[in-house]
């Protein structure tokens, strides 16, 4: 069964939000849904270039009111 | 496809050490081959119980002390652990210091000479800080 997970990065400066991502997403499961919330204004192109080349699927990716919402697939 | 990244740091100031983390943790959990050589003023952070900060070198070294930016050597921890980075005390600089791999913190892999790091080195990308 897969799960949905939020990591919340506010406030921490790159690499923080990415370093967060990656550690939950070695913990996480194929399958299951990680949403990374970031303030670090680089994460919104950074990220789902770490996704596009490691493979994992980019789901969604806005910022609201000055947030990164970035939605990622666990595929392998 | 993965590249090879092998890093040098000899500068005890934050913002080198700062950098060269953040290459060695973002190539690292990309999947790139990572090996950092540490000597001359960088390792002596690395020392089992070493607390003192590094000092800034101008102005954004300070601005690298305040809440949210990830210290330099939770850094280099994550390289190794999420990414397989290769952490390698200077050989050299150990017997200056007169401390063995023991007293390094646990990450750290083999006491490695030049020569050696130089050699396996070859073919990939070489950043000195």
């Amino acid at each position: 069964m897969s799960q949905s997970k939020v990591v919340d990065a506010r406030n921490t400066f790159c690499p923080g939000p990415l370093m967060e991502l990656i550690t939950n997403m070695k913990l996480a499961n194929v399958g299951d849904v990680l949403e990374l919330l970031s303030t670090d204004a680089g994460s919104g192109a950074d990220v789902p270039e770490w996704v596009h080349k490691v493979g994992h699927e980019l789901m969604s990716n806005e910022n609201v009111d000055g947030v990164w919402h970035i939605k990622i697939r666990k595929t392998k | 496809m993965s590249r090879k990244i092998d890093i040098v740091c000899v500068s005890g100031t934050r913002e080198k050490l700062q950098m060269a983390a953040m290459i060695a943790s973002v190539a690292a959990a990309t999947g790139d081959t990572v090996s950092v050589f540490f000597s001359m003023n960088a390792l002596t952070y690395f020392i089992k119980g070493h607390t003192t900060d590094a000092p800034s070198e101008g102005e954004f070294g300070k601005l690298l002390g305040q809440h949210g930016v990830p210290p330099f050597k939770q850094l280099f921890k994550q390289a190794a652990e999420l990414g397989d980075a290769k952490l390698l005390p200077c050989s050299m600089a150990l017997d200056l210091l007169k401390i063995t791999k023991n007293d390094l913190d646990p990450e750290f892999g083999p006491p490695t000479g030049l020569t050696r790091f130089l050699s396996d080195a070859e073919g990939g990308q070489l950043l000195t800080f």
